[in-house]
């Protein structure tokens, strides 16, 4: 059983290193210390994917989200709030647990063994709240209020606390380009040092800054209870052995809720589930 | 009215609206600064600027 779920995890961490390499596949931006600069750019990318990154072939919805609200012709952002309301409204926290580069770095990092890991604590439950006060002040209100004299806003989110643009973009652009080098300074120290306390966090608690920070995941978990993609459990089925809640990660419990704002459709609770109580709908099961 | 919420129609809905949003902002021509942001290093982003 452990042996099958393993398998099992491993066959999803396939499909996030794919969507990973897909969406990061410009190549020679890792050879040159260069990012790519074409087209496909216009189009965001469900995940968190720092747009800075050598390899990025799209564009990162929180980035795009707040260089549109701090603009100063536009204050509102209907391209990239329509693109994640329609990726959330199909298929919810999904992108999380399959689409998500920073994700996967995450899954990957929770692996590594170490003496006493950190299932919960007191206090989780209202800290998984912080990434709706996250989204609201560092990606809504202080780019479209905290202007500059041309009436810009910066990219608060991406400047102070986002470690993905550290790892994916400032980390292999100082390494790959001289100018960059010269130019770091207390920011880059910063920003290291939250990349280092969640890659940390992350070998201790499963996914800590998608539970408790990360503004994609907040924004998409609100179309989790509406999404058409989405679990269902049945309940002549469901024996009420606790399996399901005992494996989930994100400590959601499917049984109350499966379509938990916390649940990332990994499928774990699927795969664990001794009676097979729980499915996954899209629109064809519903029709019937 | 909880039932109604449970439907996928609302996941149906939505995902239209947001269709319909997507295109509104492309028509303001919201892409270009989407664009412009993301062929350029974002120095913020990076940890530099």
């Amino acid at each position: 059983m452990d042996k099958e779920k393993k398998t099992n995890e491993w066959k999803r961490h396939g499909i996030q290193a794919l969507w990973a390499l897909l969406t990061n596949s410009y190549f020679m931006g890792f050879v040159h210390g260069k990012i790519y600069k074409g087209k496909l750019k216009n189009l965001c990318v469900p995940g968190l994917n720092c747009y800075s990154c050598p390899g990025a072939v799209g564009a990162c919805p929180i980035g795009a989200l707040q260089a549109v609200i701090g603009s100063w012709n536009f204050k509102f952002a209907f391209y990239v709030a329509g693109f994640l309301m329609f990726t959330g409204a199909l298929i919810g926290r999904f992108v999380c647990g399959f689409l998500c580069p920073f994700g996967l770095v995450q899954d990957l990092l929770h692996k590594i063994p170490f003496p006493k890991k950190i299932k919960t604590f007191w206090g989780d439950k209202a800290l998984r709240k912080l990434k709706y006060v996250i989204l609201a002040v560092f990606v809504i209100l202080l780019p479209m209020f905290l202007v500059d004299v041309l009436g810009q806003g910066a990219p608060y989110f991406c400047k102070l606390i986002c470690p993905a643009g550290t790892l994916e973009g400032g980390i292999p652009l100082v390494l790959l380009n001289q100018s960059m080098r010269s130019a770091i300074g207390w920011l880059y120290a910063w920003k290291n040092v939250l990349l280092a306390v969640t890659i940390f966090l992350s070998v201790v608690i499963y996914r800590p800054f998608c539970k408790y920070i990360c503004p994609l995941g907040a924004i998409y978990s609100v179309f989790n209870p509406i999404s058409v993609f989405r679990y269902r459990v049945d309940q002549e089925k469901c024996i009420g052995c606790g399996v399901c809640a005992d494996v989930c990660k994100m400590q959601a419990d499917p049984v109350k809720n499966a379509n938990d704002l916390e649940c990332i459709r990994c499928g774990a609770c699927k795969k664990a589930c001794p009676v097979h109580a729980i499915e996954s709908c899209g629109l064809r099961k519903w029709r019937r | 009215m909880s039932r109604f919420f449970r439907a996928p129609r609302t996941g149906v809905i939505a995902a239209v609206l947001g269709l319909l949003l997507m295109a509104f902002g492309i028509y303001r021509g919201e892409m270009s600064v989407v664009l412009e942001k993301a062929i350029n290093i974002c120095m913020e982003c990076i940890g530099i600027g």
